[in-house]
């Protein structure tokens, strides 16, 4: 597959904070237009590679090239047209929202105008809050002020990292409708840092898993979810007797079925068709297969594999 | 350059601690002026007790200039807990807050926001020492007139009437000089934790540290004492000398630039380095 110019692209990224190695080795690639999920469980590394990738931590070796130019080198140049919010959104307490955001995009070189600020702040639904002190707001009103923010310079690259924390399942799906819409209709590349892995399976066009600060996969979320083992679901005209004949077939080890008489096997993808012929050959029709492996269950085969925990 | 601190200088003045100090010396000046205006002649007398058995006193030497002069001898103590409060809140306030992921992100560089971040405090400092001199000279003039100024110290001086005013105009230039050194020392230790009461703390645990080593009697401080900044810092009285010894004065001010530009340039070559973690 063929991609657009890389937006992002990170090479032998190390960091390590004494003796303690945060980030080892990393690569990375985002492309003009991901919606690019970056998952990884606790304590992965994930944090710090956002760090740098905004400058606030200094790498202790690798590279990071952003636009086509590196970010040690094009600095103001590469930031003017990123839009992020790293970590938790964290205010200026004592000012008003509209404040937060005048301020925040002066130094951004925004477009501060009142009308500017209201129509980014209408986006996430905060209009109506402009002139309140960001100390009145609940963290989910401090998280949408984040996003509001980050798109205040309208920025061709937006680095989220856990942007759904604290938000209601309300303010998730309009969190998620804003990011498809940024990507889809603003054209907008998206790094997108999240525990919540379902939402990067909705959203997400690609991905990379990273653990103990090295990447262990990275590529299509839907190619990555085909690989490997995974949990097919048979629906059968003889749910007994196929479970019978799979029992003495070379794929009996991990069969189970559930309470509405499916078949659940846990086997490579690509013995699929086997399978299905094995059944349809010994008269049994075969009515359904689905094969889909959750990201979750994915992250947690790779992660494990990687050696977490 | 000029945005940051702009920025900056909203930020400082949108925080109610910031008007702590203003609020202080608005409070204490007039305390102080009402308390020489209803009792000064008693102090004034009880001051001058010792002399009166050698020297006539004749007119009113309770003038405005008088009481000014006592104000600035008074605050100019608490005055540095004053201003770290602000100075020391400059970066590390930015840590506490979490705000630093906010405003070092955007594309401009450390050098000008922390040269930006110096100078808003270097202003706040200004401001807090004209609103004192505003208060204490002006109010106290404005209430107990002007007169001749005497000065009991080491030795008397008695300081004509118009040979007052520039002195006072020097003076408190000289004090935000002083204030500066201190706000300096605020925004290093500022540079170094992450929470606005470590530099607050620090600072005046070194202005007492070395005040209480420069006043010991001990022949080998006698190298480095002239080079601590805590001895400089009242160095505003040496102008009200008569003649005023101007060497000694560009000396002192010299040493407090000195130690001004060193906590600026650590400060800087701090923030440059630190990897932000909150």
């Amino acid at each position: 597959m063929t991609h657009a110019q890389p937006v992002i692209e990170i090479r032998g990224l190390t960091k390590d904070f004494g003796n303690f190695r945060a980030v080892d080795n990393l690569d990375l690639t985002v492309y003009r237009g991901d919606i690019f999920g970056f998952l990884g469980p606790n304590g992965a590394g994930k944090s710090t590679t956002i760090r740098m990738l905004m400058t606030l931590i200094r790498p202790t070796s690798g590279s990071i090239s952003v636009f086509g130019h590196s970010l040690f080198t094009h600095r103001n140049e590469i930031l003017r047209n990123i839009g992020a919010i790293v970590e938790k959104p964290d205010f200026y307490l004592y000012l008003s929202a509209f404040k937060n955001m005048e301020l925040l995009g002066r130094l951004s070189g925004a477009d501060t105008s009142r009308s500017n600020i209201m129509k980014v702040l209408e986006l996430v639904n905060l209009h109506e809050r402009a002139e309140s002190k960001v100390k009145t707001f609940s963290y989910g009103m401090k998280q949408r002020l984040g996003i509001a923010q980050a798109l205040l310079h309208n920025p061709q690259l937006i680095i989220l990292d856990e942007p759904t924390n604290g938000l209601d399942p309300v303010g998730v799906k309009e969190m998620r409708d804003l990011i498809l819409m940024l990507a889809n209709e603003q054209e907008k590349t998206i790094f997108l840092s999240s525990h919540i892995l379902p939402e990067v399976e909705m959203i997400a066009n690609r991905m990379a898993i990273i653990n103990k600060g090295k990447t262990v996969v990275e590529g299509e979320v839907r190619q990555l979810l085909l690989q490997g083992h995974s949990v097919v679901r048979f629906t059968t005209s003889e749910p007994d007797k196929a479970l019978e004949l799979l029992r003495q077939s070379p794929w009996s080890k991990f069969i189970t079925m559930t309470d509405n008489a499916d078949i659940m096997l846990d086997m490579e993808r690509n013995d699929t068709a086997d399978i299905n012929e094995y059944l349809v050959n010994n008269g049994i029709a075969v009515l359904g297969i689905e094969a889909k492996r959750s990201l979750e269950e994915y992250f947690l085969s790779i992660t494990k594999h990687s050696g977490h925990g | 350059m000029l945005t940051i601190l702009h920025i900056e200088l909203i930020k400082i003045f949108s925080k109610w601690r910031s008007y702590i100090g203003f609020i202080a010396v608005g409070i204490l000046v007039p305390i102080i002026q009402v308390a020489m205006y209803s009792e000064g002649e008693q102090y004034f007398a009880l001051f001058t007790q010792s002399l009166r058995q050698m020297f006539e006193f004749s007119g009113d030497l309770t003038n405005g200039y008088l009481i000014a002069f006592i104000v600035l001898n008074s605050l100019f103590v608490h005055i540095p807990l004053l201003i770290s409060l602000v100075a020391g809140d400059m970066l590390a306030g930015e840590a506490t807050a979490g705000t630093y992921r906010m405003i070092l992100t955007r594309p401009v560089s450390r050098f000008s926001v922390v040269t930006a971040k110096f100078f808003a405090a270097l202003i706040y400092v200004n401001a807090l020492i004209l609103w004192m001199s505003v208060l204490s000279l002006g109010l106290s003039v404005l209430f107990f007139g002007k007169g001749e100024l005497l000065i009991i110290g080491s030795k008397i001086t008695i300081l004509q009437e118009s040979d007052i005013l520039w002195r006072f105009g020097l003076s408190y230039m000289y004090a935000s000089l002083s204030m500066t050194t201190v706000a300096s020392l605020a925004f290093l230790f500022s540079a170094l934790v992450e929470n606005a009461i470590g530099p607050i703390v620090g600072t005046m645990a070194i202005i007492i540290v070395f005040t209480i080593i420069s006043s010991l009697d001990a022949e080998s401080l006698d190298v480095v004492r002239p080079l601590f900044f805590t001895n400089h810092l009242v160095g505003w009285r040496m102008i009200f000398d008569n003649p005023p010894e101007t060497s000694r004065i560009l000396m002192s001010a010299t040493i407090l630039v000195g130690h001004c530009i060193v906590f600026y340039a650590a400060s800087l070559g701090i923030m440059l380095k630190k990897d932000i973690l909150t």
